[in-house]
């Protein structure tokens, strides 16, 4: 019987933790994409995420940014953008800096805070995912 | 009885504060002046002319949502607002002008001219003459801005599709070019003729460069010479952290002004213009490090604004309606910046640039402000929340002044009352 509590309560105790980790990573995951955001995106497509009018693109309400295509967004952020392409119907004339610099952890955390950020709502992006979309967008250039 | 009392309270109140805001259009303006809508929600309007008989054209920089680029406003009741309203055209663009019997406007790579009958209708507007095409457009700085002389010669912009000339544009890291092989075909103010067909490059002449991107542009006729506001380069800071604090990014560079003469070079990309110290500074592109100067033979500006607020358009005023202190200044409309982020932004107003013997006085003021529908005192932090940008300027006929708008396409008319 006290055994059976005790076993209770160690799962309760364990499952408690899985869920306050988490939590735990998925603050740490926003607190470092913020860092990031702030330093490298902010200036350009600003505080709000609402980009300026023809020049940069807004993030705020993107289409692309809350998307499934995980593989397309390391790629721009990877490479940069510098074509004539239409963004939710606007064009925008800035070219996007390429930030080959970025580590997978990091474009996972910042994929992850500017896709929850402001209006957005969407999943967690892991590094694991970044991992995949790189090994993708590789065997697409070939 | 209580909330509906309340909610009472409250729709007065909004009532009040929203026929307060709609005083002067919602513009702060100097004493004695007078602003209000001349037309709203037209488009992207770009830049604006005007003819003889009060008739407004504006240049769309996006088809509107009825397939129009060029528009034409006309205030046939003399109320101040226009009412009767009409356009054509499927290309965006920025520059439109009237000279004479012709309406000249631009696409982000042609100059097209029309002809007006006397009633100031467009009689082609479906077969423009193609007076220039084939100008650089590469996304970065497309607008393609014109201005005449006294005689018949046509003065375009051709924006620099970089931001300091770079091998590898807006790339940390990345050096400058040289020499900087963009100047052969953009970064610079082209003359061509106004009336000759089918120009291309070969035609016309570089009339000035070292310019990296001039949105406003206009012909001083008191002093028969060419003023342009340059639009100075971004992110010192984001690309030279160790050069420079975001405080410094957000006055660097100054924005210019200058009073151009044949063959003149304003510096870009090799140098900018570092508002504080009074001096042309050596790009870090280019091996500078903030505080090396630069070559003594680049233009010196007439005015220097503070960095980053975009003039879009220059009118040199020769009204007879404003004060005698504005006669032969300059207005200058300033879009607003975005690149003194994460420090507030500037700019969403008019300023004028007053003369004096030929001369701009460095004292420049603010003539019109609270474009942006922010209340005074409050600076805006993100640029796609201004409500509204100013962009064209134009004299009208009794000598009022019209302020275009490209957000959601308002034009603001600006008078004077004794």
């Amino acid at each position: 019987m006290l055994s059976k509590v005790g076993k209770t309560v160690k799962v309760g105790c364990f499952s408690t933790m899985l869920i306050l980790s988490a939590h735990f990573v998925k603050a740490q995951n926003l607190i470092n994409g913020k860092k990031i955001f702030e330093t490298r995106c902010l200036v350009c497509h600003q505080s709000d995420g609402g980009g300026v009018p023809n020049m940069n693109p807004p993030l705020d309400g993107s289409t692309a940014v809350k998307g499934k295509d995980i593989a397309r967004m390391v790629k721009i952020i990877k490479n940069g953008l510098d074509e004539r392409v239409a963004i939710d119907g606007m064009y925008y004339n800035n070219a996007m800096t390429a930030m080959p610099d970025l580590k997978d952890e990091a474009i996972a955390d910042v994929l992850s805070y500017i896709r929850n950020s402001w209006s957005n709502k969407a999943g967690l992006v892991s590094v694991a995912k970044v991992k995949e979309a790189q090994i993708k967008n590789k065997s697409n250039k070939k | 009885m209580k909330k509906g009392l309340q909610i009472l309270g409250l729709v007065l109140m909004a009532t009040c504060f929203n026929v307060q805001a709609q005083e002067n259009a919602g513009l702060t303006l100097p004493a004695g002046f007078k602003a209000n809508l001349f037309a709203q929600n037209i488009g992207s309007a770009r830049h604006i002319a005007i003819t003889k008989l009060g008739v407004v054209f504006a240049k769309l920089n996006y088809p509107n949502k009825e397939g129009n680029s060029i528009i034409r406003l006309e205030d046939a009741n003399q109320d101040g607002v226009a009412e009767v309203i009409s356009g054509w055209g499927k290309y965006g663009g920025t520059g439109i002008y009237v000279k004479g019997n012709s309406l000249y406007a631009t696409s982000n790579e042609a100059i097209f001219k029309y002809e007006l009958n006397s009633k100031d209708e467009v009689v082609n507007p479906l077969s423009p003459i193609t007076i220039v095409s084939g100008l650089i457009n590469r996304r970065q700085h497309e607008s393609k801005s014109i201005t005449f002389d006294k005689g018949n010669n046509i003065y375009v912009n051709i924006g620099a599709y970089s931001n300091a000339c770079q091998t590898k544009d807006r790339t940390p890291g990345s050096e400058g070019m040289m020499p900087c092989p963009i100047l052969d075909s953009a970064g610079g103010i082209w003359k061509f003729d106004g009336s000759t067909e089918n120009q291309t490059y070969k035609d016309g002449k570089r009339y000035a460069t070292g310019l990296r991107n001039v949105v406003g542009l206009d012909w001083n006729t008191s002093t028969n010479q060419l003023y342009v506001a340059q639009h100075g380069r971004d992110q010192l800071n984001t690309f030279f952290p160790k050069l420079y604090t975001d405080a410094q990014n957000a006055e660097l560079p100054a924005e210019t002004f200058y009073a151009i003469n044949e063959g003149d070079n304003a510096g870009w990309p090799y140098v900018y213009y570092d508002p504080s110290q009074h001096k042309k500074i050596v790009s870090p592109e280019y091996g500078g490090d903030g505080i090396k100067e630069g070559a003594k033979e680049f233009k010196e500006p007439a005015v220097a604004f503070p960095a980053h607020m975009a003039p879009m358009a220059v009118l040199f005023y020769t009204g007879n309606q404003f004060p005698e202190k504005y006669k032969n200044g300059a207005f200058i409309t300033f879009h607003g910046s975005w690149n003194r982020a994460p420090l507030p932004q500037e700019g969403f107003f008019v300023a004028f640039v007053p003369f004096k013997d030929g001369k701009a006085t460095g004292d420049w003021e603010i003539f019109a402000n609270g474009f942006a529908g922010i209340v005074d005192g409050v600076k805006v932090t993100n640029t796609s929340k201004a409500k509204a940008r100013p962009c064209g300027l134009a004299q009208g006929p009794d000598g009022s002044i019209y302020v275009s708008d490209d957000t959601k396409g308002a034009i603001f008319k600006i008078s004077y009352n004794k």
